[in-house]
């Protein structure tokens, strides 16, 4: 056959694409099982990383269950709704609207007490941020908060997910005195705010630093029915 | 045609490319993810390792299919081959290194572009037979994996204070614990990569003189 066909170079063309997709499916499919794996564990360390609990990959899951005291989900009215809340994907619940979102809830029993650990998901600037923030019983102080990115830049809004920045939340609270809800702003220097609801920005890192705050803003707000119900 | 395996022309094709014809000191070739994986020692590792077992394999498949491939699409065929090396090894980072595959994040998806693998594959696979080809993609590969270890190995020791992610320096060195020493900020950013990089290329061209331009 002519190499330099027309037909000869179709069917090569054909053939190699087949073989390629069978050979990349097969192995997608083999090793799926392993990388679920990871992402879980990662998932744990996350959680357990809100309470202040260093982890590795290899003993995450032993102190995930070992701490990790109870979990369930809450609708946006504070009552439990049955289900599996760690198989919660937080971009599913975010794209129905607030009032049908399925809300999980970890509780964490630590040497300080009992911790509540709720998940968040926003925007930041190239993509989506998300992380977890551990409550104290008084379903008010902020315990500790760990947070991560997809594609934002480093060294700006990628800083973010470093302790420094993280460290900011321990004891900020969400409710005033009066008891209203006022969330935690993320504030640049110009920007007033009682220093118990205020966390610093990101020198750079503005639109990161804003959609963080969004975040806050959204997810307490979705929580705010079953944050109050526990308080009283 | 009983040549043997490891002739001495066979053995010029694997130690070439770690000296007076490395892929990036002398090619300045890969630049880009030299630059971008070289912060620390282990992931330079991993990405030298990769790029070498996908850079071998393709030029393997390539040569054994050089007969068969048609003029036309020929780029396309290793475009093809290299993308399903790369997301093969991607697959695998992803399942059993995890922390490491999310460190080199997209990098490992551009070894695809990574200038090296297509240049081996269209220079040299193309026209010789499997075992020089196989050959000649670990060489090339351990050539720019070796400047890749050089570089991480003085960007982490002077940025971090530690080697392959085990603190060297003394804590007592640092100024918060009262003494003298503070690591270099600098050596953690892209820039002191490409500087680091220029030194090597310096320090081999002086050594060198055949690699000088007149």
């Amino acid at each position: 056959m002519d190499k330099n066909g027309n037909i000869y170079t179709f069917i090569y063309a054909s053939v190699m694409v087949i073989l390629v997709a069978a050979a990349l499916a097969f192995t997608a499919i083999s090793l799926k099982p392993f990388q679920t794996k990871n992402v879980e564990i990662e998932k744990k360390q996350s959680i357990l990383s809100s309470v202040n609990i260093a982890s590795t990959a290899k003993d995450a899951e032993a102190i995930y269950a070992e701490k990790i005291v109870n979990s369930y989900i809450v609708d946006a009215t504070g009552n439990k709704v049955d289900g599996d809340a760690f198989a919660i994907d937080l971009k599913v619940e975010r794209a129905k609207p607030a009032e049908k979102r399925l809300l999980p809830v970890y509780e964490c029993q630590t040497d300080e007490g009992l911790k509540y650990i709720l998940p968040m998901y926003g925007t930041g600037l190239w993509g989506p941020i998300w992380g977890y923030v551990s409550m104290n019983d008084d379903m008010n102080t902020i315990y500790g908060a760990t947070f991560a990115h997809q594609g934002e830049t480093p060294g700006l809004g990628a800083e973010i997910a470093t302790p420094g920045f993280q460290q900011q939340f321990k004891g900020k609270k969400i409710f005033d005195e009066s008891g209203n809800f006022t969330s935690i702003t993320v504030a640049k220097s110009n920007e007033t705010a009682p220093t118990e609801h205020k966390v610093d920005a990101i020198s750079g890192g503005t639109i990161t630093s804003k959609g963080l705050q969004k975040m806050l803003l959204d997810d307490f707000t979705t929580y705010k029915a079953f944050l109050t119900q526990k308080k009283q | 045609m009983s040549e043997q395996l490891f002739s001495k022309k066979n053995m010029k094709l694997l130690t070439d490319p770690l000296g007076s014809n490395n892929p990036i000191t002398v090619q300045v070739l890969g630049i880009c993810s030299a630059l971008a994986v070289t912060a620390q020692m282990k992931p330079a590792f991993v990405m030298a390792l990769s790029v070498t077992v996908v850079v071998a394999f393709a030029n393997v498949i390539i040569s054994l299919l050089r007969n068969t491939i048609p003029n036309r699409i020929r780029i396309i065929v290793q475009l093809v081959v290299l993308a399903a090396l790369v997301i093969l090894v991607d697959q695998f980072l992803k399942a059993f290194v995890y922390d490491v595959s999310k460190q080199l994040s997209v990098f490992v998806g551009l070894i695809i572009t990574n200038c090296i693998l297509m240049g081996r594959l269209e220079a040299f696979a193309l026209g010789n037979k499997p075992w020089p080809s196989f050959l000649d993609g670990v060489g090339n590969g351990a050539g720019y994996g070796m400047i890749l270890l050089i570089v991480a190995f003085f960007r982490e020791l002077l940025g971090s204070g530690s080697i392959w992610g085990h603190k060297i320096l003394p804590e007592s060195w640092y100024i918060a614990q009262g003494g003298f020493y503070s690591n270099n900020g600098m050596m953690i950013l892209p820039p002191m990569a490409l500087i680091t990089v220029g030194v090597i290329i310096w320090v081999q061209r002086s050594r060198n003189r055949n690699l000088q331009e007149k």
